[in-house]
């Protein structure tokens, strides 16, 4: 790794970004136009005495969420252009490192969602009320780990799709999958066995619990931290497997 | 090590088909090198093989001194793809600042190699609304910004009007004489006078190692298309062409 490659390259992604103001405007309004949905979908169900809201509970999970399925989505998309643009392998052949890439990716994309986080978290504290037992700084926090999370996933996932069709196509194997199962429709310690087992081998599970430890605990609990490793450790995983994908050679 | 480049019994194959099939010749440093074949002759695979993007079969590649792709050499040399390979969704300045700070160059660098392929006046232009001309332009651009000692340049003239393609021609040749060592394919011949020296391939396999007036001599003709056409026919090249 170079820092001034490093540098470059994440300067270059949000250069890229920058001039693609559709994405910009669907990347922070998005979130709030659906935590509005959520508002409205839950505003007249009633809330058993002490327990949190049903908004406060899927507005929570949702910031969260949002960066994650969002940020693997854009990271595919945009890592396939890489390779099919040519430019990936002209990349191989500069002094730039395979990490230089895929870091680069990560912080521009982070600090991407960074934003999104931030509007969205705003509009859920400010708007509609959203009351967490802990900080919101936490809340962003973790919501930009989630978002590197999909970033790192989306880097990885993209060396098996040759086309956007088959890009896309990875959104409902590797996100889905972890949306059910990471404890926002069942809680998971009423799920089966199975499928429990199944849920402590997704990262986006860690990434859930944590947000609600967060909005249960006025304090950072060692359950969130230790989530949050879990998540960090997820995180660093996917991105050696991509780095494994980055091939300087091929037939 | 007076080579730029020294090949030795290259094999490639890709997807079954054997692409390149014994291939030995070397690349002297200073000098602009012509690739000619006709198309799906198995020039990208060799430029790619001598890049070290290509997965070989056989043979060695010594590039500046060492084995084609090592680490080191990516300072040193510069490959311009046959598609243009630049982000569409940036600027051509934009890109080729981005491609000089990966090799260490500053904005002043990047905004020469800008106006040395003749797109200073669209440097605040998105990639994605040039001319496939100007593509391939931007695309070459990134390549010299780095200013490497060996250029290894895919088709870089298709599609330039003629003028632009003289002016391209003569920057080959001015790098040369400051001792930058071009590697440059094309399929069209008349840009073969304006080698010092020609490779001519076909069917993966290397028909011609020499000069362009050796050429002509050996085949007693002036034109260099019959030229080429003659020596295909005789089935034999001048092997080695040391001279």
């Amino acid at each position: 790794m170079n820092a001034r490659i490093l540098a470059a390259t994440t300067w270059r992604i949000l250069r890229q970004l920058r001039h693609d103001r559709r994405t910009i405007a669907l990347l922070v309004a998005v979130p709030a136009v659906l935590l509005t949905l959520v508002y409205f979908m839950y505003a007249d169900q009633p809330t058993p005495p002490g327990a949190p809201s049903t908004f406060d509970r899927i507005a929570l999970v949702m910031l969260g969420i949002f960066p994650f399925v969002i940020m693997f989505l854009v990271t595919s998309i945009a890592m396939l252009r890489e390779r099919t643009s040519g430019t990936l392998e002209r990349l191989l052949t500069t002094p730039m490192g395979k990490l230089d890439l895929l870091f680069g990716y990560g912080i521009a994309f982070g600090l991407a969602a960074a934003v999104q986080a931030a509007v969205a978290a705003a509009v859920a504290y400010w708007v509609f009320d959203l009351e967490t037992a802990g900080s919101s700084a936490l809340v962003i926090g973790i919501a930009v780990l989630d978002a590197v999370l999909g970033v790192a996933l989306g880097l990885f996932c993209s060396a098996f799709a040759r086309t956007e069709f088959q890009a896309v196509q990875f959104l409902p194997v590797v996100v889905i999958p972890q949306l059910l199962l990471c404890g926002l429709f069942v809680a998971r310690d009423q799920m089966a066995g199975w499928l429990q087992a199944l849920s402590d081998a997704l990262p986006l599970s860690y990434a859930v619990e944590a947000l609600q430890e967060v909005g249960a605990n006025a304090e950072p609990t060692g359950r969130m931290w230790r989530d949050v490793t879990v998540v960090f450790g997820a995180v660093v995983l996917a991105l050696v497997l991509a780095a494994a994908t980055l091939r300087r050679r091929s037939g | 090590m007076d080579d730029a480049i020294a090949v030795r019994d290259l094999v490639v194959d890709r997807g079954g088909r054997r692409v390149l099939d014994g291939i030995s010749c070397t690349v002297a440093r200073g000098a602009v090198t012509g690739l000619l074949g006709p198309s799906g002759s198995g020039k990208t695979t060799f430029l790619r093989a001598v890049v070290g993007v290509q997965v070989v079969t056989g043979g060695t590649i010594t590039v500046l001194g060492q084995p084609a792709g090592a680490p080191a050499l990516r300072h040193r040399v510069g490959y311009l793809t046959q598609a243009p390979s630049v982000y569409a969704d940036l600027t051509v300045r934009e890109n080729a600042r981005y491609f000089a700070a990966l090799h260490g160059r500053g904005r002043a660098e990047a905004d020469r190699a800008v106006s040395d392929v003749g797109l200073a006046g669209a440097a605040g232009q998105l990639v994605a609304t040039l001319s496939g001309g100007q593509r391939s332009r931007a695309s070459l651009a990134c390549v010299l910004v780095g200013d490497p000692e060996l250029v290894i340049l895919d088709e870089p003239t298709v599609g330039q009007d003629p003028v632009l393609r003289a002016d391209l021609w003569a920057r080959f040749h001015a790098m040369a004489a400051a001792g930058t060592t071009l590697l440059v394919s094309s399929h069209v011949m008349d840009e073969a006078a304006r080698c010092d020296r020609l490779l001519l391939i076909r069917e993966g396999r290397l028909i011609a190692d020499d000069s362009p007036a050796a050429i002509r001599a050996a085949a007693g003709v002036d034109d260099l298309d019959e030229a080429f056409l003659r020596l295909i026919r005789a089935g034999a090249a001048p092997a080695g062409g040391a001279s």
